[in-house]
């Protein structure tokens, strides 16, 4: 009870010098994260572009200009070839095995964040419809 | 069409009994299309052969044309001549028009060759014309004239000027969606020859033109597109008949605008999109074209695969061989004045995976 009331003391006395509230932000703070978004999105195309990913040469954009017929729309899925439902990730790595006949990445690989970044931007505008075929 | 009879009557006449198992059956009729002015030609396109390092290729490339090819030396009755569409090799590179010239040397027969945009922007065609001749030109063939052209050149700032390394160059035009690319064009030089070459030709011959871009406008951001379309299709429209093929797209499509009919070829390597999956794009898909199937990546050669084309009475059929999907046939229809699909054209017959999105 005591140490309860000395953190309620303590925040109070946080809010009063004047620190910003965690449901606060500025306009700098939008521009802030903004930037960093598109920063990811231009990595993620940067990447779908790339021979790196793959070990063949075969990059991303060679089937799919513009991340088109990717449909992160409509993830999850039921995928009759995984007999599951998958997420978008597990597509992506099924590309980087077989067309490009590489490794597949971790699901929060930074790599695999921005590819999926760049493919959701392309898509902007289209409405959900998860399980859609 | 009675697949029963045609079935039986193949079995009867082929000497290849492998074609009987590997062989769309639909390409049966064409054995029995016997009046003396029609004839057969394949069409084969955008294979993409793609070159690793040392002698290692991209397998999965290398297999569509293959594939092509073996299926083409099928056929009975034995085409006329093989039409090759462009894009042969992906980055131009002597080592994959050499690949691919030796995997094309197996086929049966005459070959004529289309120049495609990743055949083209290494050496700007210098290794191609020395393997293949002239980047366009025409031959007459059983009363049809037909006419090649390099559709695939563009402004002379962005081929000569633009960038620093032949290698560049090649590598910005190869990305279809690289807003650093360029768009296609005939230009005035060819389009005076045009002009001149179809200048002896009667207007009741029926004209076969093959291009590697689309000699209309589809979608620009992909090239799907030639600049100069219209000026190229004012010199065709005098005459009564003429047929437009061309590659590039890597999907089916096909168009009538005034007398001139459309059809494009599928790739062996890898289908496309259509553009207006794209949804930042606008784009004039051909509202006649009935599309493929959605291509399905767990079958490596989906929605790839090769052309026969049955060239009867100056207008020209279609059959799209299709290594994963259902045979399609799109054909002209006389009555309605433009090609048609065999089975899907009507609304009411098409199949969930046409629809695309």
């Amino acid at each position: 009870m005591k140490i309860a009331s000395v953190i309620a003391c303590g925040v109070l006395a946080l809010g009063a010098a004047g620190a910003a509230h965690a449901d606060e932000f500025t306009k700098e703070d939008l521009a802030r994260w903004q930037e960093q978004f598109d920063g990811v999105v231009k990595e993620g195309r940067n990447l779908w572009t790339s021979p790196d990913i793959g070990k063949n040469g075969v990059v991303c954009a060679q089937c799919h200009p513009n991340a088109a017929n990717t449909h992160p729309e409509t993830y999850p899925k039921f995928q009759k070839q995984l007999g599951k439902v998958a997420n978008l990730w597990e597509m992506v790595n099924w590309c980087l095995r077989n067309p490009l006949e590489g490794d597949p990445m971790a699901a929060d690989d930074p790599r695999m964040t921005a590819m999926l970044a760049y493919i959701a931007w392309e898509r902007r505008g289209v409405k959900l419809e998860p399980g859609k075929h | 069409m009675d697949i029963k009879y045609d079935r039986r009557s193949f079995l009867k006449t082929s000497t290849v009994s492998l074609g009987a198992t590997v062989l769309p059956l639909t390409m049966v009729e064409l054995a029995f299309a016997k009046p003396s002015e029609n004839f057969t030609f394949a069409y084969i396109s955008d294979s993409h052969i793609q070159h690793i390092k040392g002698t290692q290729f991209v397998r999965n490339w290398d297999r569509g044309l293959i594939r092509a090819v073996a299926e083409t030396n099928l056929l009975t009755p034995k085409p006329d001549f093989i039409m090759y569409g462009g894009d042969l090799a992906q980055m131009g590179t002597k080592a994959e028009l050499d690949h691919g010239a030796e995997i094309l040397s197996k086929l049966n027969g005459k070959v004529y060759h289309v120049m495609g945009e990743h055949d083209y922007y290494l050496d700007l065609g210098a290794y191609w014309s020395k393997l293949f001749g002239k980047q366009y030109y025409s031959f007459d063939h059983k009363g049809v004239h037909f006419v090649v052209l390099n559709s695939i050149l563009t402004y002379d700032d962005w081929t000569f000027n633009r960038w620093p390394t032949a290698e560049q160059r090649m590598a910005e035009m190869a990305g279809l969606d690289n807003p650093n690319g360029s768009p296609f064009m005939v230009g005035e030089k060819q389009r005076a020859w045009l002009k001149k070459d179809l200048a002896k030709v009667k207007k009741d011959t029926p004209i076969v033109v093959f291009s590697h871009s689309p000699l209309q406008k589809i979608y620009k951001g992909w090239n799907f597109w030639t600049e100069d379309a219209e000026q190229v299709q004012a010199l065709l429209a005098p005459f009564d008949k003429v047929t437009v093929f061309y590659g590039h797209v890597h999907q089916i499509q096909y168009n009538q605008v005034g007398n001139i009919a459309f059809t494009s070829a599928m790739a062996t390597a890898w289908p496309w999109p259509y553009p207006q999956s794209y949804a930042q794009a606008e784009q004039l898909l051909p509202k006649l074209t009935v599309q493929m199937n959605r291509a399905d990546p767990f079958f490596e050669r989906d929605a790839t695969g090769w052309q026969f084309i049955d060239v009867h009475s100056g207008r020209a059929n279609a059959t799209f061989n299709l290594y994963n999907n259902t045979t399609r046939t799109v054909a002209f229809d006389a009555q309605a004045g433009h090609p048609k699909d065999k089975t899907y054209q009507d609304p009411d017959s098409r199949i969930p995976p046409q629809t695309h999105y």
